[in-house]
C-alpha cells in the first residue's frame, strides 16, 4: 500500500514537471508576443507612473497562430533576434541588426540536405529579383520567416499549394507599399499583362506564377530562378501537351511520389484539375481508336460489296 | 421509291445544315488539335488558334442549333424527328437488314420516302438522338467549359472540369462517328452524289 502511495506521489510529481515544461514551451515567446502578437500594446511610463497604450506597427506584428504552425514555430524569438530585445524600450542600435538568411542556419547541414538550400541560394543569385535589387532582396522578401510553411512537399491539395505560393508573389505584386520597398519601378498590373491568357481566373487558381516565370531546374523541386518578363513561358503547349511542363514543376512532387498510371496520362493532375491536352485516359484513347477503326472497316466493307454487286 | 421529284429540304434547313456541317468540322478539327495537343505534330492546328476557333465556332453552332430548334417548333419539320415507340425496334431492324443485305439483292427499301416521312426509321432514330440528346449535352458541357467558374469544383472526389470535359469529348467523338456514317450513307442514293445534290437544291 505504501509502495502504491509512493508511486502515486512520484507520478503526480513527474506529471507536474511535464505540464510545467509544456507551459514553459508554450510561453517561451510570451514576453515578445504579448506586444507583437496584438494590434495594441501597453507599457508603464515609470517617470510619470502612467500606463500607456499604443498601436503596434503592422509590419512588426506577428500572427501568433500562423507562427506556431509555421516551419520555424518551435523557435524562441531570441534564437534569431538579439537577446537585447528582451529589454524595453528596445535599444535603438538593434535596428541595425542584420537578419539571418536561410543558409546561415541550414547551410551545410546534412539534416536539411534534401531541401537543397545551397542550390536554392545559387538559383536565387541568378534570379532577376536578386539581380535587380541585390541589397533589398533576401529569402525573407518572399518567405516570411514567421509564417513560412513548406507546401509543395506536404500539400495534398494542389489548389491550396497554388493559392499559398501565388500569394507569396502577390504579397508584392498586388501590394504597392511592399513592392516599392524593393524597386523603383512602376508597379506591374498583373491582370493587364496576362490579358492574353484565356480563362485568366481559372489559370490563376490552377497554376502558380512560378510555373511560367521561373527556369526549370533538374535538382530543385521549386525553381528559384525567377526570369525576366521576356523569358516567361507564353506557349500554351508547354503545359497543354502530353509532355506537360507542369509535370516537372507543379506536379513534380506528386508525380515523384506516385508513378501509378491509373489509366490516365499524367494522372496526378486529375484530382485537382484538368489540363486540356495533358491528361488523357489511355483506355478511352484505345477504345476510341478501336471504335473508329471498326466504323471505317464497316464503311469500307459495305462500299466494297456495293461496288462488287453493282452489276 | 416515288418516281416524281419531292421538295424535301426547304431553304432554311439547307442553310442550317451546311452551316452546321462547316461549324462541326471546324470544331472537330480544333477539338482533336487540343485533345492531342503536340507542338511537333504538323497536322494539328496550333493550340492557341484551336482554343480561339473552338470557342467562336462553339458559340456559332449553338446559335445555329437554336435556329434549328425554333424552326422545328414552328414548321412541320419538327414532326420528322418524332417517333412512335410501338414497333420501333421492328422498323429499325427492317431498315438495318435492308442496308446490310436487302440493298445488295436489289430489293426495294422497306419504307418509302415522302414529304411527311423524309427519313427512314433508322435515320429518324439516329438524327433525333444526335439532335435532341447529343447536341444539348455537347452544347451544355461546352458552355460550362467556356465559363469554368460555373462548374462544381469536385464531383465524387474528381475534378468537376475533368468530368465535364470527359462528357464533352465522349459526345464529340460519338457525333464525329455519326458524321462519317452520315456522309457514307448519303452516297446510297439514286447515284452517289444525288443525296448531296438534294441538300443543295432541296429536291429529292
Amino acid at each position: 500500500m505504501k509502495l502504491l502511495k509512493l508511486l502515486l506521489v512520484c507520478s503526480l510529481f513527474l506529471a507536474g514537471i511535464l505540464v510545467n515544461a509544456q507551459e514553459k514551451e508554450a510561453n517561451k515567446n510570451h514576453s515578445c508576443l504579448k506586444c507583437h502578437g496584438h494590434t495594441t500594446f501597453k507599457y508603464m511610463n515609470e517617470d510619470f507612473g502612467m500606463e500607456i497604450k499604443e498601436s503596434m506597427c503592422a509590419n512588426r506584428m506577428i500572427d501568433t497562430l500562423a507562427y506556431a504552425q509555421s516551419n520555424h514555430g518551435m523557435f524562441k524569438c531570441t534564437d534569431c533576434h538579439s537577446p537585447e530585445y528582451e529589454t524595453f524600450p528596445h535599444p535603438g542600435q538593434l535596428r541595425m541588426e542584420l537578419m539571418y538568411a536561410c543558409n546561415d542556419c541550414h547551410g551545410g547541414d546534412p539534416e536539411y540536405a534534401k531541401f537543397h538550400f545551397e542550390a536554392i541560394e545559387e538559383a536565387f543569385y541568378e534570379s532577376m529579383h536578386y539581380n535587380r535589387s541585390p541589397d533589398a532582396f533576401t529569402c525573407w522578401s518572399c518567405h516570411n520567416p514567421h509564417t513560412y510553411k513548406t507546401q509543395a512537399r506536404v500539400g495534398e491539395n494542389i489548389i491550396e499549394t497554388v493559392r499559398y505560393d501565388n500569394n507569396i508573389c502577390l504579397s508584392c505584386h498586388a501590394d504597392v507599399s511592399k513592392y516599392e520597398l524593393l524597386t523603383e519601378r512602376e508597379n506591374i498590373n498583373i491582370l493587364q499583362s496576362h490579358d492574353w491568357l484565356p480563362n485568366q481566373e481559372l489559370h490563376f487558381k490552377s497554376v502558380r506564377c512560378i510555373e511560367c516565370h521561373t527556369q526549370l531546374s533538374d535538382s530543385l523541386l521549386v525553381s528559384h530562378v525567377v526570369m525576366p518578363r521576356d523569358s516567361a513561358i507564353r506557349e500554351c503547349t508547354s503545359c497543354h501537351s502530353a509532355n506537360s511542363h507542369l509535370m516537372a514543376s507543379l506536379y513534380r512532387y506528386k508525380s515523384l511520389e506516385s508513378r501509378k498510371g491509373g489509366g490516365f496520362l499524367n494522372a496526378v493532375i486529375l484530382n485537382d484539375s484538368y489540363v486540356i491536352g495533358a491528361n488523357r485516359n489511355q483506355y478511352l484513347n484505345i477504345l476510341s481508336v478501336v471504335i473508329f477503326g471498326l466504323v471505317l472497316i464497316g464503311i469500307f466493307t459495305h462500299a466494297l460489296i456495293r461496288i462488287l454487286k453493282r452489276k | 421509291m416515288a418516281d416524281e421529284k419531292l421538295y424535301l429540304y426547304p431553304i432554311w434547313i439547307r442553310i442550317w445544315h451546311w452551316l452546321n456541317a462547316v461549324f462541326f468540322i471546324v470544331l472537330l478539327l480544333t477539338g482533336i488539335s487540343m485533345q492531342y495537343s503536340n507542338p511537333d505534330n504538323p497536322f494539328l492546328i496550333s493550340f492557341e488558334l484551336s482554343v480561339q476557333l473552338h470557342n467562336i465556332f462553339g458559340i456559332l453552332i449553338s446559335i445555329n442549333y437554336l435556329i434549328f430548334i425554333i424552326g422545328n417548333l414552328f414548321t412541320s419539320n419538327g414532326k420528322q424527328y418524332k417517333m412512335k415507340t410501338k414497333g420501333l425496334f421492328k422498323r429499325l431492324y427492317d431498315q438495318s437488314v435492308f442496308y446490310l443485305f436487302g440493298m445488295f439483292k436489289k430489293q426495294d427499301p422497306p419504307f418509302d420516302i415522302s414529304v411527311e416521312n423524309k427519313f427512314n426509321p433508322l435515320q429518324r432514330f439516329i438524327y433525333s438522338t444526335a439532335m435532341y440528346i447529343g447536341f444539348p449535352i455537347i452544347i451544355a458541357s461546352g458552355f460550362a467549359l467556356l465559363f469554368p467558374e460555373i462548374i462544381i469544383p469536385q464531383i465524387f472526389g474528381l475534378s468537376g472540369i475533368l468530368i465535364t470535359a470527359l462528357i464533352h469529348v465522349i459526345i464529340g467523338f460519338i457525333l464525329s462517328l455519326f458524321l462519317f456514317i452520315h456522309i457514307y450513307v448519303c452516297t446510297i442514293g439514286a447515284s452517289i452524289s444525288s443525296n448531296f445534290k438534294s441538300m443543295i437544291t432541296g429536291w429529292h
